[in-house]
């Protein structure tokens, strides 16, 4: 959630974001990447926050920003309306995750999912330390961390296939940013998925 | 300055009515054509010379002109919206030129029903033609030619004055960029018009209305546009807000087993009737509600909310309020949802408020904030 990471992250997700595509942004905070994907891609979009505060910066940002309550799910947005949906760094904030993933990909073509990996070896060094991890991507306090939702490279894969998302592309980062091949559930901090096809629920 | 007078730094200071007359015909969507008409204005700040920082507000059921500012014979009636609209507020007037406008079929010296009809020498009273949103739109629209202004920076307007901004950005795309549209819907429920209805209903069967000709009569429906005042408050506020301003305190003592005013809220609710029956004319009260009623632009449109705004080419914020219950925030989702359909630049705020309806007029930090944010982006 740091600045450089966000920008790691940014770059990523840029790269795969078609030039002047339609983009919705679920969790977007200040809208800090559609910035940078409205002035790197030419992409346009939207914007979907919960919090007040983080409204206003994206308006200052001049960025279109939706005030909705992303647990009410994505009912209101039409299928198949944007290029690509991507929720980054907010999955975990949410309780209702097989109905997001699903209807990230009804709305959209394509998703994007970004998250930090609790597998870490870092992570999992506090667990056996008798902690929970507090980390650079973890960087909250059992009391008061927004995750509500703890699950790992392998464990996001693993519904993705039970929800028949297709995994098109797969970056892992480590703690300094740089990309995991090996080993990445254990290497790996944080992980980008560029998402495809899926149940797509009642897509027409 | 004139610091004798304490007006703040942020306020536009002592601000005068103005008035244009209009001498060809206006034909109103129910067909009538009024011969002529004028409309009271004020202005608030100062035009850039490229014409292109001008703001319309547009008022809501009983608001005019007067939304900023005080008069110099009258320095405590200041306007109905001066907590937004002043020098470092968020519609910043060192920035924009703002127009604020009392519509067609106003009690506040534009022409309406109580202007005197033409052919018969009289007041119109209830003869005056109904007028809607898209005839107002289309009056203001006279005005800004008149000013030079061939787009507007913005449109502004809360609940029956976001139905105006909205129906300006479909009928007159090329004429404004920004709309802000605050409490509003795309349409009244089933509900919205049986609290109209009730209104209405209150001010004809009082026997001093004289079906709209109460003028010639030297009386007013006073007991009638009480009541419908008193309902209409009823709708602004939410129940959250009701409960915690009056609760069930009695004024004095205890229970007089009587139907004199003995709670709080009844006394409050009086008041309120009996301010604005004293202050505001009943057939106005009578257009104003109809023109909400008829408020539809998916009519026109099959039905298609999105395919109604398949002409605009602005950019949209919409806000609603969490106890709004006459314009829940679901309503105002309905017309976000249309404008994402069509592409268009849209950012919606939904701001916690226990006041209700109301909220749209008062100064809740991220409700003005949102405001703030949105009017400093846009360029002029």
């Amino acid at each position: 959630m740091t600045a450089l990471d966000g920008r790691i992250d940014y770059d990523v997700i840029a790269g795969w974001v078609s030039p002047g595509a339609r983009v919705l942004d679920l969790g977007c905070g200040d809208g800090a990447l559609l910035r940078h994907l409205k002035d790197s891609r030419g992409a346009s979009g939207y914007g979907v926050e919960i919090d007040i505060e983080r409204v206003i910066s994206c308006m200052r940002n001049g960025i279109n920003v939706l005030q909705i309550d992303l647990e009410k799910g994505l009912y209101d947005f039409v299928d198949q309306s944007f290029d690509l949906v991507i929720i980054s760094n907010a999955l975990q904030t949410l309780h209702r995750t097989e109905k997001l993933l699903t209807e990230m990909l009804r709305v959209g073509r394509e998703a994007v999912v970004s998250f930090p990996n609790f597998a870490f070896w870092k992570h999992r060094m506090a667990i056996m330390d008798g902690h929970m991890p507090v980390s650079d991507r973890l960087p909250y306090q059992w009391y008061d961390t927004p995750n509500v939702r703890f699950f790992t490279i392998a464990d996001f894969e693993a519904l993705c296939d039970k929800l028949g998302i297709e995994v098109r592309e797969r970056l892992v980062l480590d703690d300094a940013g740089q990309p995991v091949t090996d080993e990445p559930n254990f290497l790996g901090s944080f992980a980008l998925y560029r998402l495809g096809g899926g149940a797509g629920g009642s897509r027409g | 300055m004139a610091n004798e007078l304490s007006i703040p730094e942020d306020s536009v200071g002592i601000v005068s009515p103005l008035c244009a007359r209009f001498d060809t015909p206006l034909t109103l969507k129910s067909g009538a054509v009024l011969p002529g008409f004028e409309l009271m204005y004020e202005t608030y700040g100062e035009l850039n010379a490229a014409r292109s920082n001008a703001v319309l507000v547009c008022p809501a059921l009983s608001g005019h002109h007067h939304a900023a500012g005080v008069y110099a014979d009258a320095p405590k009636n200041t306007g109905w919206w001066d907590n937004l609209i002043g020098p470092g507020k968020p519609l910043d007037t060192r920035k924009f030129f703002v127009i604020s406008v009392n519509n067609l079929g106003g009690c506040h010296g534009s022409t309406g029903p109580m202007s005197i009809n033409p052919e018969s020498g009289k007041p119109w009273g209830a003869d005056f033609p109904v007028v809607t949103v898209e005839d107002w739109v289309a009056a203001q629209s006279l005005l800004a030619d008149r000013l030079g202004i061939d787009c507007w920076a913005a449109i502004i307007g809360g609940s029956l004055g976001g139905m105006q901004a909205m129906a300006w950005t479909i009928h007159l795309p090329a004429r404004v960029r920004h709309a802000l549209v605050i409490a509003s819907a795309p349409k009244l429920t089933a509900q919205n018009i049986a609290f109209n209805e009730v209104a209405r209903q209150a001010i004809i069967t009082d026997p001093d209305f004289h079906g709209g000709h109460f003028y010639e009569h030297n009386t007013l429906p006073r007991r009638g546009l009480r009541l419908a005042r008193m309902l209409g408050h009823i709708t602004y506020q939410s129940d959250d807000l009701m409960a915690e301003k009056f609760g069930r305190r009695l004024r004095e003592g205890g229970r007089k087993f009587s139907f004199e005013v003995e709670f709080e809220v009844e006394s409050y609710l009086r008041y309120q009737g009996d301010k604005f029956a004293g202050s505001f004319d009943a057939n106005t009260y009578l257009l104003a509600t109809r023109a909400l009623d008829y408020f539809d632009p998916a009519h026109d449109a099959g039905g298609d909310l999105a395919a109604a705004f398949a002409p605009a080419t602005a950019d949209y914020l919409l806000v609603s309020f969490s106890t709004d219950w006459r314009f829940a925030p679901s309503r105002s989702r309905e017309i976000v949802d249309a404008l994402m359909r069509k592409g268009r630049n849209v950012s919606y705020a939904e701001i916690e408020s226990s006041a209700g309806h109301d909220s749209f007029l008062l100064d809740d930090p991220h409700y003005h904030a949102v405001l703030r944010a949105y009017f400093d982006n846009i360029t002029v």
